[in-house]
């Protein structure tokens, strides 16, 4: 395989953006990841962008954040109905046949004007499940109690929510952070039992932008590039019955298959407390040898199709910027963990 | 295109329907993806990935159903990707795989695309008023009959050229037994007396609301070569979109489109197209669009498209047939429509199109566009190994 690296990383804040429009959230943050590239969006071989029409409440939501983009002369451009870490996938594929090197991706997402909870429903089985309009807090729990009573306890929930807080506080981009008690948090009341408020992510809008380039011109345009080392990423079966909800097969898979071994950082797109613990168990992660989650992860700022994108741009950031030499990045989709993909970065 | 060589292992479409209330969008996309498996004399354990493409997801009411679809398409354990690329998307979902198995990643992958459009209704779903945006107007005939006039204008076209495309398409559907629409009785005078939808298009002359799907197997070289079935060598191709909307563009003619031929031809190796495709399935959803797509294209100079038409060149047994299996005006699965493109013509290239097949076609095009007449997708396939 070519060697492709991640050269730049933006992203938005994010919160409950109420003045501003997805292109309007994109728009600063692409200029921002373009800007160390000294390169337009123009230079870009291909273009490769990740959103939801649900989301937006439109047919073609992507078409008019591309508009902005500005593709003309025209381009060669894809997009993915899938977190925009589905549309980095689909440029380092490209950027394997070796005739283009370097690649823009973006995506986009804004979860507050509707219900996202109910919103996400709608991925589920149209016929038969879909109808009960079972929320995505609601399936998450459901989750949970299955992971809970696996053998782990709500303290181990606590902790992971205690230790994003405390991470985010060195994030700009978060939207929830501080130090906060664990004891303190498990006598909060139940939401949807047995996750609490603080175990589920806040409603986020966001946009991010990744720049990839391979071989030589990656290291024509970042002094320390997060080469992808292995990339691979499994889906399981829907249906919550059809499954263990307490362990996560597909990111086992996608994460034997991309060479996770010991890394230094990982960045685990666990939008729920217990997800994370999930996910790391899957990829075989030891908190006391690998920084889990260092920008607080899906807990502090969740933008929804964006998340697991900003995992591969953390995770690379951090690498660039000589945190550590080797990292994982984690990205999910759809209910309960269903789809995943898994991210192996290099610097040195 | 560099990489990898690619080839058409097999090929499945539905018979494509108004209402297909026998099944769920589960056992439409399953019955597709069966029979390009049977076609390739393949099984769902031979296949290393899926890639699944679909118009917006409010044709249906379902958000990202791939991940509801994984298990029918037989990708649990496996990467499934699901691409989003408006009208031309069954193009670009073909090329996505085509690009996994040139990038070296994987020997086979299934690629599959669908439309369900009786579980909702495409036109309104189209036409969501979304504040400080531009509104479609009543769905895509209200946002194309424009263009349509133009092109008359600029071309000085005679006004029955669009009706002289849907005769032909219609009755090329007779020859393809998955068409939605079979009209044994279609004749000129009830296409020129059909009702009057958007100036100057008539309601004989847009295409149908279906439910289908469309699959094909997408192998490597060595796949290919162990293949004891007929396989489509993908020669090239390409992809290009262009803004919706913006100071300069030609929708009558369109930038992204001339761009994206240019660079499929070259990949392929033609220099002069209209010698060297034995045919084409271009998307046509309103009659005019031949005529049109023919000069962007490259098979007509701007302005002239219409003769071909009217000269009956692209006839069936005209010398360039284009639209064999009935076009998009005889049946339109949105998602699918742009794979069914690029299905039809790897099919007519291994000699399996059964009645439409054109003798002897040995290179053919495989045409989708999308959005605003923005976004294209689009390959050639040959008989010949490249």
């Amino acid at each position: 395989m070519r060697d492709v690296a991640v050269v730049s990383f933006a992203q938005s804040a994010t919160r409950r953006d109420q003045t501003r429009n997805e292109v309007e959230i994109l728009m600063p943050v692409l200029r921002e990841a373009m800007a160390p590239t000294g390169l337009t969006t123009h230079d870009m071989g291909f273009t490769c962008s990740g959103s939801s029409d649900y989301l937006a409440g439109q047919a073609f939501a992507f078409v008019s954040a591309l508009d902005a983009v500005g593709p003309w002369p025209p381009i060669q451009e894809s997009h993915v109905e899938m977190d925009g870490a589905w549309a980095l996938y689909e440029a380092w594929v490209r950027l394997q046949h070796g005739d283009i090197d370097t690649a823009l991706v973006y995506a986009f997402g804004k979860s507050s004007p509707g219900d996202v909870g109910r919103v996400l429903a709608l991925q589920l089985d149209p016929y038969v499940v879909g109808p009960l309009w079972p929320d995505a807090v609601s399936i998450a729990a459901l989750q949970a109690r299955a992971f809970l009573e696996a053998g782990h306890d709500e303290k181990d929930l606590a902790r992971v929510v205690a230790r994003s807080r405390r991470n985010a506080a060195g994030n700009p981009h978060a939207q929830l952070s501080g130090e906060v008690d664990e004891a303190t948090l498990l006598d909060e009341p139940l939401y949807a039992d047995p996750l609490r408020m603080h175990d589920c992510p806040p409603i986020s809008d966001g946009a991010a932008v990744v720049v990839l380039a391979a071989g030589d011109r990656a290291r024509e345009l970042c002094e320390r590039p997060a080469w992808i080392r292995g990339i691979d990423h499994r889906i399981d079966v829907q249906a919550l019955g059809s499954r263990d909800l307490a362990t996560s097969a597909s990111t086992k898979l996608a994460g034997q298959k991309a060479g996770v071994g010991r890394v230094d950082l990982a960045e685990i797109h666990a939008p729920f407390s217990h997800q994370e613990l999930i996910v790391a168990e899957a990829l075989g992660l030891n908190e006391s040898t690998t920084s889990i989650n260092p920008s607080g992860g899906a807990l502090a700022s969740n933008p929804v199709m964006v998340a697991g994108l900003v995992r591969i741009g953390e995770a690379a950031r951090r690498l660039s910027a000589g945190e550590g030499e080797r990292a994982v990045a984690h990205a999910t989709s759809g209910p309960a963990l269903q789809q995943n993909l898994v991210c192996v970065l290099e610097a040195s | 295109m560099a990489g990898n060589l690619a080839a058409v292992l097999g090929t499945g479409q539905t018979k494509h329907v108004a209402k297909r209330e026998d099944v769920s969008i589960a056992g439409l996309v399953r019955e597709a993806a069966d029979r390009a498996l049977e076609d390739a004399g393949l099984t769902y354990a031979d296949i290393d990935a899926v890639v699944i493409g679909k118009a917006p997801d409010m044709f249906e009411g379902v958000m990202m159903p791939e991940l509801y679809l994984a298990e029918a398409l037989g990708a649990i354990g496996k990467p499934l990707i699901r691409v989003h690329t408006a009208g031309s998307v069954g193009g670009s979902t073909a090329i996505v795989a085509t690009h996994l198995v040139q990038a070296g990643v994987h020997e086979r992958v299934l690629t599959v695309a669908f439309e369900k459009q009786s579980e909702s209704n495409a036109m309104w779903a189209l036409s969501i008023k979304i504040p400080f945006s531009q509104p479609l107007v009543a769905g895509a005939g209200g946002y194309f009959a424009p263009i349509i006039r133009g092109y008359i204008r600029k071309a000085d076209a005679p006004l029955d050229t669009g009706f002289q495309v849907v005769l032909k398409d219609r009755l090329n559907a007779l020859k393809n037994p998955y068409a939605h629409l079979h009209q044994p009785d279609i004749s000129m005078e009830q296409i020129v007396s059909s009702p009057l939808l958007w100036d100057p298009i008539r309601y004989a002359e847009t295409c149908p609301s279906s439910d289908g799907a469309a699959a094909m197997v997408i192998g490597s070289e060595q796949a290919a070569d162990a293949s004891s079935r007929p396989v489509a060598w993908i020669h090239g191709t390409a992809v290009r979109s262009e803004p919706t909307m913006g100071a300069g563009r030609d929708r009558v003619n369109p930038h992204a489109g001339r761009d994206c031929a240019k660079a499929v031809y070259a990949a392929a190796g033609i220099t002069d197209p209209f010698r060297e495709i034995d045919c084409a399935e271009i998307y046509v959803p309103f009659s005019w669009f031949e005529p049109m797509w023919l000069e962007n294209l490259g098979f007509a100079e701007e302005g002239t498209g219409w003769k071909l038409v009217q000269d009956g060149v692209t006839a069936l047994d005209g010398d360039l047939p284009i639209n064999m299996s009935g076009g998009v005006l005889s049946s339109n699965p949105i998602g699918a429509s742009g794979m069914l493109r690029f299905l039809e013509v790897a099919n007519q290239v291994r000699g399996t199109a059964g009645e439409h097949q054109v003798d002897g076609a040995r290179k053919a095009l495989g045409h989708a566009y999308g959005g605003g007449s923005q976004f294209f997708a689009m390959w050639v396939v040959g008989k010949d190994k490249p």
